[in-house]
């Protein structure tokens, strides 16, 4: 029944479907673009940053990457402009912008 | 070697589970079914079996946990009945479309209201669209031998989808009757052991179990969905088979029942299949050509082959144990007529709605029934195609 799901796309016949769209990998969803559906998008303004990581553990779509300790700017593939993390921070170091454009 | 018992259909299913010795069992009680948890806790606190016994906070609750609990790769089973299953809705579907071989024993109950305990087959027939496989039993033998063919033809590779097996509540789950069980090892043999091909905790093997699926991928999954339960048929009739052979007792899709000569026919599921087989015998001592088929495979529904044992008689009652609000008849008599129409079978139908909530079912409603049948083939007798039995005027 393991199939190659990468072979498998929306042209596939039923065919090829997996039983009950079972999905063979791990941690597929990182291929699913949610930042597509963006209205409004956060701007990171690294000179205000503190890198106190306040903003990070709540974005809901894990879409503030942290490095080093240090968080970095954002994954737009993903982030939905919920503005959460805007909300949160506490030193103004991120812009709420309209539009889907950063 | 198989011993002869008496028990009640609770018990025989509880018996059965005890055989079978299955994973995981998530369960809340609701009367008639609370017996089937409470006896198998008693097995799993005597060490009798190895099941985990979860006692979750509902039924929405307990389906979810089976479905997780078969996702992992568990061998699972929950019991419930009427309101219990109506909560389980949601997660019935789902258990389907992500291809669960659970199984329910379902101890049939009717939904409120008026609110009632007593038996119909409101809660299974209101589930008959979400995708499960429903077995029904006439008495305690069975709802045993139901559920011992219930994985067998669940975890079927050609299946993989959950299924109910399911008895009247109180009549078949609470009264006791003479029973024939069969050898531990001849029903685990028969059972034999669960191992999926694919499940959760299987580590190097990731899977995703249930992903989201966009309108590109969802009709398509749909339609590999109705394929496992076209393909449900054939496995069980071999299952059904291989159970015949070896135990010597059971039926595939229906019973047939005194039918072979038979200008009328009863089909009727369920524990009133008795009574309809008592008056069956009156009739032919009269010299009467009647019979009955008492349906056992509700899902997936065995439309030609009904509508090939039905061919040859003059006309039909079918017997509802439950309300569609249709205004023309119960999911039984939807289903058959239409089936009969598509095999171009130009019989005379009836759909009657008997035993709403517990309602007796009597040998002489059997009779009138008959004769009513009769007074339409012979008499041209015009009746109402949607008829209650059993109803004070
Ligand atoms: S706007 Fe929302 S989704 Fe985007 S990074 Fe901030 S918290 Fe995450
Ligand atoms: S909350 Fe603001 S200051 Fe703190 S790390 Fe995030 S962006 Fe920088």
């Amino acid at each position: 029944m393991r199939t190659d799901i990468s072979k498998i796309n929306e042209h596939s016949p039923h065919q090829d479907m997996t039983e009950g769209l079972m999905m063979f990998a791990a941690a597929t969803s990182k291929q699913f673009n949610t930042g597509e559906w963006r209205t409004n998008t956060p701007i990171f303004k690294a000179d205000k940053c503190k890198q106190c990581l306040l903003c990070a553990p709540v974005c809901p779509d894990s879409s503030i990457p942290v490095v080093d300790s240090k968080r970095a700017d954002f994954d737009y593939d993903h982030c939905k402009g919920c503005g959460i993390c805007a909300a949160v921070c506490p030193f103004d170091a991120i812009e709420m912008k309209e539009g889907q454009e950063v | 070697m198989a011993k002869k018992d008496r028990m009640s259909g609770n018990e025989a299913v509880a018996y059965a589970i005890r055989q079978i010795n299955p994973d995981v069992m998530p369960a809340f009680p609701i009367t008639p079914s609370t017996e089937i948890p409470q006896m198998v806790s008693t097995y799993i606190a005597n060490g009798d079996i190895e099941t985990e016994f979860i006692p979750v906070e509902s039924e929405h609750s307990a389906m979810s946990a089976a479905i997780g609990s078969e996702a992992a790769g568990a061998r699972t089973l929950t019991a419930t009945s009427s309101c219990g299953l109506a909560l389980m809705w949601e997660e019935l579907l789902i258990a389907a479309s992500n291809r669960m071989p659970l199984a329910l024993a379902l101890v049939n109950r009717t939904l409120s209201g008026p609110i009632n305990i007593n038996c119909d087959h409101s809660d299974g027939m209101g589930a008959r669209d979400t995708g499960w496989i429903q077995i029904y039993a006439e008495n305690n033998q069975e709802a045993y031998d139901n559920f011992i063919q219930a994985y067998p033809i669940a975890e079927d590779p050609r299946v993989h989808l959950p299924i109910m097996i399911c008895q009247d509540g109180f009549i078949t789950s609470h009264a006791v009757e003479n029973i024939t069980l069969e050898e531990d090892a001849d029903v685990k043999e028969f059972v034999g052991e669960y191992h999926p091909e694919e499940f959760l905790l299987n580590p190097g093997k990731p899977v995703a179990v249930g992903p989201y699926s966009l309108s590109c991928y969802a009709m398509e999954a749909r339609y590999n969905q109705a394929q496992a339960m076209e393909n449900a048929k054939e496995v069980i009739v071999e299952v059904a088979q291989k159970f015949k052979k070896q135990f010597g007792r059971g039926f595939e899709f229906f019973e047939e029942y005194k039918t072979e000569d038979a200008d009328y026919i009863m089909v009727i599921m369920g524990s009133a299949a008795g009574t309809a087989k008592q008056a069956v015998d009156d009739l032919r001592a009269q010299g009467k050509k009647v019979g009955v088929i008492k349906l056992r495979v509700f899902r997936p529904f065995p439309a030609e082959e009904l509508a090939a044992a039905l061919k040859n008689c003059k006309a039909v009652a079918i017997m509802d144990r439950t309300e569609s609000y249709n205004t023309h008849g119960g999911p039984l008599a939807a289903e058959l007529t239409a089936g009969l129409y598509r095999a171009k079978v130009w019989i005379e139908t009836v759909c009657y709605t008997y035993g709403l909530a517990g309602r007796d079912f009597m040998v002489e409603t059997v009779y009138d029934i008959f004769n009513e049948l009769e007074d339409v083939v012979e008499n041209g007798k015009k009746v109402e195609q949607h008829k209650y039995v059993g109803l004070r005027k």
